[in-house]
């Protein structure tokens, strides 16, 4: 089995923890592991993007090929869309809805939630609203990943749950706590939208 | 068997250990996407401390080469690290270290940037080694990185001579798992001495050691036929094939990426130069036709077709088959190999880009609001450009910049511009960029008494490749004193914009100052100054 991962946002949104997470789990259950990142100048507010490659057997490209992603992972919707052409037709996109307009063009938002709910595999949850509501208001890309766990069946939620405490274990409990909560508050909203996935 | 441990590394970091369990004594580098992971890693290496190996920031990549080259006089292994313009900057040090020859080894990593992520050009830093003479490695993978940089550095000590390791921002920014070992080198020294007799570049001596590396190409050729880096895998059927593959780097990977089954036709993996011309012709007697997969420029493809007609054909980037620009990846590779493509999602309707932009709250942007204001005011000014985060000011909303070239060219641009009768020439230009390589442009301005504006926007850190050092912090004043800027033309501001007044009138002043002016903002960068709070209150909460 393979799994393949873009994972994508806006610089200083913070998928690149997420990507940390998804890798400590990997590592832990012992997949090969690829995962190339953008540094440097694309970082100052610009789109960032992570190809995260996840595999039981060797892994030739750090490079995820067209139509061959099986998750879109967004911490933005139009990030989300960014990579459409990259997804799997069987892939999903699972994306913070809440949009970051750090730009003065930015698409008028009906016509782009439009086009992304039209999409046949589409799973969009506002994770900074939730997080906020919930009191993690700092874990908003757990809370996303969270959402992701339900469909990453390279890697099971127990697993990936452990490595959010691995990965916060430097920072004490209370943080681990607020982190473990927001991955959960994630993966109940995906449960309750849709049983089926799991 | 020798143990090894597994760790998750980017490749910059598999280079960063490998060269620590290479025994070097130091890494020389100036910070440069995609190659600054390499040196900060060994800033924070637990065995690099415990060794007190050389890892401070180097004021360009030309200082880095040549204290390198002391290090290697007396017998010590050296790495340089750099991004592929890097090379241009110590390109005189980088040539010349062939002739001298090396006595401790000496390894120069290049990080190239096709599809210039972060660049302002794609050149291949392969180049410079065939130019110099040396041995290139250019690995595959993570674990190839990693290994070879022990084998580099003992090449290098073998054939005395520097050695290049090329790699592209793909190999420096991706992770993968890296069997390191667990028993390695202690800091080693060659126990030779130097001898003035290679070392010092008169021309007599000069054109002895010429000859002298000349000579020792045809061994780097052998070693090349050998190295286990160079890998050849015949056809899987028997018979002539149709097609032949040369992969060089990582090119090597797209090419698996499309065969998950194993290649089927012959194919030569290629990670050491100079060109391993048996193995070439090994692979060019059993199949029809060539096609060169690497990244970069099309180095390999053009030593191979040359410019008569020959009876092979040769495919890659120049005969088009590849994009002649931009990196290869699974999906152009694919396409040349002749494979068919996925179905694929047509791209998003609703789109537009999403350009980097100067973070909220940085001096730079208070430095061109006010640059823009007093600007606008004549009818002809241009503002010379430079690089590094401010860079940004050429994009909206600023909009402000005229140029921006290489490392320091503001300075010289907008002196050169006010020769030919330029006014206002204004030059921007960071901190880090001008110790780096504008010094010396400003006491040419000042040695002519150029009629320009010179502002330094100092932000005390190398903010685009992250918050490194920067060389000049708390010298500025003194070392445009020290170059001849009069003192009365030396103005130093606080760019926020409470102060927009005081700065856009120091700033009229200073145009209107027929001669050099440099103006100062200094404000500590946004990013910097939020990690140092973030830290302080984190320390704070342990408490």
């Amino acid at each position: 089995m393979k799994t393949d991962i873009i994972l994508s946002g806006v610089g200083g949104q913070g998928i690149l923890s997420v990507a940390m997470i998804i890798g400590e789990a990997a590592t832990r259950k012992g997949l090969t592991l690829k995962q190339a990142e953008v540094h440097g100048m694309s970082q100052r507010g610009g789109d960032v993007q992570s190809n995260l490659r996840l595999s039981e057997g060797p892994i030739a490209s750090d490079l995820i090929p067209l139509g061959q992603a099986d998750m879109i992972l967004s911490l933005e919707p139009l990030e989300a869309l960014r990579y459409l052409p990259y997804l799997a037709k069987d892939g999903w996109i699972i994306t913070s809805s809440a949009p970051f307009k750090n730009i003065p063009n930015y698409p008028d938002e009906a016509d782009l939630f439009a086009e992304l709910n039209a999409q046949p595999h589409v799973v969009a949850l506002d994770v900074e609203t939730l997080a906020k509501e919930n009191n993690v208001a700092k874990s908003a890309n757990v809370v996303l990943l969270g959402a992701a766990a339900a469909f990453l069946k390279i890697l099971d939620v127990e697993t990936l749950r452990k490595s959010v405490g691995a990965i916060f274990a430097a920072k004490g409990a209370a943080v681990i706590e607020a982190n473990n909560r927001a991955f959960d508050i994630g993966l109940e909203y995906v449960k309750r939208l849709n049983p089926s996935a799991l | 068997m020798e143990q090894r441990n597994k760790l998750l590394l980017l490749g910059d970091q598999a280079i960063a250990l490998g060269a620590i369990h290479a025994g070097i004594s130091g890494v020389y580098a100036y910070p440069g996407t995609p190659s600054t992971d390499i040196t900060e890693f060994i800033q924070e290496s637990p065995i690099a401390k415990a060794r007190g190996l050389h890892s401070s920031w180097c004021t360009n990549e030309k200082t880095a080469m040549e204290a390198a080259l002391g290090v290697s006089y007396v017998g010590k292994r050296a790495l340089v690290c750099m991004k592929h313009v890097g090379m241009n900057v110590c390109a005189d040090a980088f040539v010349n270290s062939a002739i001298t020859g090396v006595n401790g080894g000496i390894v120069v990593l290049a990080a190239d940037d096709p599809s210039m992520h972060s660049s302002q050009n794609e050149q291949d830093s392969r180049f410079y080694g065939k130019f110099a003479l040396i041995p290139t490695l250019e690995p595959s993978s993570q674990q190839e990185a990693y290994d070879m940089m022990e084998e580099a550095f003992r090449l290098s000590e073998e054939m005395k001579l520097p050695v290049l390791m090329r790699i592209v921002t793909r190999l420096a920014h991706s992770r993968a798992a890296v069997a390191v070992k667990e028993e390695f080198s202690e800091v080693t020294t060659t126990g030779r001495p130097s001898a003035a007799t290679d070392w010092v570049l008169l021309p007599a001596i000069a054109r002895r050691r010429y000859l002298e590396v000349i000579a020792e190409q045809p061994q780097l050729e052998k070693l090349a036929e050998t190295s286990p880096y160079n890998l050849f895998s015949p056809a899987r059927e028997a018979g002539r094939a149709k097609r032949g593959i040369i992969a060089c780097g990582i090119g090597y990977n797209y090419v698996m990426e499309n065969y998950p089954d194993g290649c089927p036709f012959p194919l030569l993996k290629l990670s050491q130069y100079p060109l391993p011309k048996e193995k070439i012709a090994t692979l060019a007697e059993q199949c029809d036709e060539i096609l060169v997969v690497e990244d970069g420029q099309p180095f390999v493809e053009e030593q191979l077709v040359g410019v008569l007609p020959s009876r092979f054909v040769v495919k890659g980037r120049l005969s088009g088959d590849l994009p002649r620009t931009g990196e290869l990846d699974p999906d152009n590779v694919k396409q040349a190999l002749g494979l068919p493509s996925h179905e694929v999602y047509a791209p998003a309707q609703n789109m537009v880009p999403r350009p980097p932009a100067l973070c909220n709250g940085c001096g730079h942007r208070d430095v061109y609001e006010a640059l823009n204001k007093v600007a606008a005011e004549y009818p002809d000014a241009k503002i010379f450009g430079d690089i590094g985060c401010y860079t940004l000011g050429a994009l909206p909303p600023f909009r402000s910049l005229s140029s921006c070239v290489d490392m320091g060219a503001s300075i010289t641009m907008a002196k050169g511009a006010a020769d030919a009768g330029q006014f206002p020439a204004i030059a921007v230009i960071g901190d880090s960029t001008f110790t780096h390589s504008g010094m010396t442009g400003l006491l040419d301005a000042v040695n002519d008494k150029a009629n320009i504006t010179v502002i330094i926007s100092d932000n005390l850190t190398t903010a685009m490749t992250g918050g490194q050092d920067s060389a000049g912090t708390n010298k500025f004043e003194a070392i445009c004193l020290g170059l001849g800027v009069e003192p009365e033309h030396v103005r130093v501001v606080v760019p926020l914009p409470k102060n927009m007044e005081e700065i856009t009138r120091i700033l009229r002043e200073e145009i209107n100052y027929n001669g050099v002016s440099v103006i100062i903002p200094r404000r500590e960068c946004i990013q910097t100054l939020n990690r140092k709070l973030k830290q302080k209150r984190a320390s704070k909460s342990e408490n």
